[in-house]
């Protein structure tokens, strides 16, 4: 007698501590085996490209840090290029050297809090305990430049809103000289371990051609074996005159994908270090007054830092009309903003290319065949974080 | 950089010039203007040709500008990794107007149509799966498009009398307050509007 078999549906989520926030996804089970899977996504939306049409150029700043909030300023600085490509303005070198610190401590933000939250999803809860140390030394990074811990809002068109601390820049480094060692222990957890390898190898595999088909950037597509770093193909700030290596996967699996993010991270300790060493003296932002608002100095004696001050907090400056593509590579994978300006001060539109919007459509194709439990494996290794994808 | 760009503007012009309708460099960034119904050749040509290879969708955006004759504007931008080169593709449509998917020659396109559609009521024909994706279940309306509120049509809360989340009209406890800073020194629209309630004796 043949019995008749009927697939079952799940939900995982919305509440699931493994979807990494507000994910809905309805699972199509026969038995354990995933046969089809629907992400329903836009749980976490609010509007943030409604409202930065509302807004001028300086108020719509803040609203990238709550976009992947596990590495903040790495949003408001695409956000920062594209409006300085359309007016056309150069940062000072200094300012330079800055934004690429607090971006490749935004990577190392971001790449502990995946690998480690990974690891808890196949169940090892040490890394995490051991990581989330780190994190929180570089959030008072964070805090000591601009004044709060996450939501920074410290990039400006034209440089950086306020110049670091002489300390700072001393304890950055004497973390960049102590952090290779929390890497090699997070690593002597994992790398090896049995069941970590077991839960990862050949999981979630992605081939070059789906890589570039399903519009993967970062590590996903890196992790399948195309070299593809914007840093170094498509060079913004100080990128190019900065040695560092691109580590490249070579099966597209879990497995490789978490030794990519971990080599990385070791990467960016050798690019802030760099900085570090070179970091030059001089201004921190644009010494345009109509873009830059003027220091408190100034403000008491000149009349036209006076008028500048007022004229920028009132009005922002207005942006020449046209339109421009910037992208970063943000921890997560390409993030781009394309900016439509209509030659006033706010925005005409503003299109966020989020990495993980991407990434998680991809869900369904990378799922389908495995079993239930390779669900948070693979989902942990997409580095998905709703802020991002529902924008 | 500029060099490869305007080598690449010729080879799409020459190859493609009944289909394209305008293109230009600005920004370093190209951008090629072409007809609706000429979407899916352009693409295919830029995706498989080997000069070109945009072998990468980036993301799709739309536009919206309220009062022209055509009025929503989708720009494609596309990625070379072999030429490390970015276009921009363009084109205008009207209200109502359907466009074709390219989800068959980019399966990432699916998603990023479902947002055009979402944000600005777009529709696109042979698309496997046209569904809302980041508004709630059962909204109305297209929230990007530029008549659209900002504070929206209807607000969520808890109701402890019905004991479920129920939807009500929005109800603001305070005007919306649109300050316009575009001429500081005139005053703003908001002020004058108070003084015209006030002399209707209505409370805000």
């Amino acid at each position: 007698m043949v019995k008749k078999t009927k697939s079952l549906n799940l939900n995982f989520g919305p509440q699931h501590p493994a979807a990494h926030g507000v994910l809905r996804l309805i699972l199509q089970l026969d038995g354990e085996v995933v046969e089809k899977a629907d992400p329903h996504i836009g749980l976490l939306h609010r509007g943030t490209e409604k409202l930065i049409e509302q807004k001028t150029y300086t108020q719509a700043l803040p609203y990238f840090d709550r976009l992947d909030y596990v590495a903040p300023m790495n949003q408001e600085h695409a956000f920062a290029l594209a409006a300085e490509k359309l007016l056309k303005i150069e940062v000072p070198i200094r300012a330079k050297y800055i934004r690429v610190i607090f971006c490749e401590i935004g990577r190392i933000l971001s790449h502990i809090l995946n690998v480690t939250t990974q690891a808890l999803d196949v169940g090892a809860l040490t890394p995490s305990l051991w990581g989330f140390e780190e994190r929180e030394t570089l959030m008072t990074f964070y805090e000591r430049a601009s004044g709060s811990r996450l939501h920074a809002n410290y990039f400006r068109t034209g440089g950086v809103h306020q110049d670091i601390p002489l300390k700072l820049v001393e304890d950055i480094e004497k973390f960049c000289r102590s952090f290779p060692k929390i890497i090699d222990d997070l690593e002597s957890l994992l790398t090896d371990n049995r069941i970590f390898k077991q839960r990862n190898v050949e999981i979630g595999l992605v081939t070059k051609q789906e890589a570039l088909d399903h519009s993967f950037s970062g590590v996903m597509l890196r992790g399948s074996g195309v070299p593809w770093d914007l840093r170094r193909s498509q060079p913004y700030e100080i990128y190019k005159d900065l040695d560092f290596k691109i580590p490249v996967g070579k099966n597209g699996d879990c497995y490789d994908r978490y030794l990519c993010r971990i080599e990385e991270m070791r990467e960016s300790v050798k690019i802030i270090l760099q900085c570090i060493a070179n970091l030059p003296k001089g201004p921190i932002k644009s010494i345009d007054g109509k873009i830059s608002p003027p220091n408190r100095d100034d403000l008491k004696q000149s009349m036209e830092a006076l008028i500048h001050h007022f004229k920028l907090f009132t009005e922002g400056y207005r942006v020449p009309k046209g339109d421009v593509y910037t992208a970063v590579e943000a921890p997560k994978g390409e993030f781009g903003v394309y900016l439509i300006s209509d030659g006033s001060n706010k925005p005409y539109r503003c299109k966020i290319r989020a990495p993980g919007f991407s990434h998680l459509q991809a869900m369904d194709y990378l799922i389908r065949g495995h079993m239930l439990a390779d669900v948070p494996a693979v989902l942990g290794s997409l580095d998905i974080v709703f802020g991002e994808v529902d924008r | 950089m500029l060099e490869n760009l305007l080598k690449l503007e010729k080879l799409v012009n020459s190859e493609m010039s009944s289909k394209i309708k305008f293109s230009t460099i600005e920004n370093m960034e190209l951008l090629i203007e072409i007809d609706e119904n000429n979407l899916i050749e352009v693409i295919q040509f830029l995706k498989s040709n080997n000069k070109c290879k945009f072998r990468q969708l980036i993301d799709i955006a739309g536009v919206d500008y309220l009062g022209e004759e055509k009025r929503f504007k989708l720009v494609y931008l596309l990625l070379s990794h072999e030429h490390n080169h970015r276009i921009k593709v363009s084109l205008s449509i009207g209200l109502n107007q359907v466009i074709n998917s390219i989800t068959k020659i980019f399966p990432s396109a699916n998603w990023m149509e479902r947002e055009v559609f979402d944000m600005y009521g777009i529709k696109f024909k042979n698309h496997p799966d046209l569904r809302r994706i980041l508004t709630d279940y059962g909204f109305k309306g297209h929230p990007l498009r530029k008549d659209f509120p900002l504070t929206g049509f209807n607000e969520v809360r808890y109701s402890e009398k019905e004991k479920k989340v129920i939807y009500e009209p929005v109800k603001l406890e305070q005007n919306y307050r649109n300050f316009d800073f575009e001429s500081p020194w005139e005053g703003t629209n908001y002020l004058k509007k108070i003084e015209g309630l006030k002399e209707d004796g209505k409370k805000n």
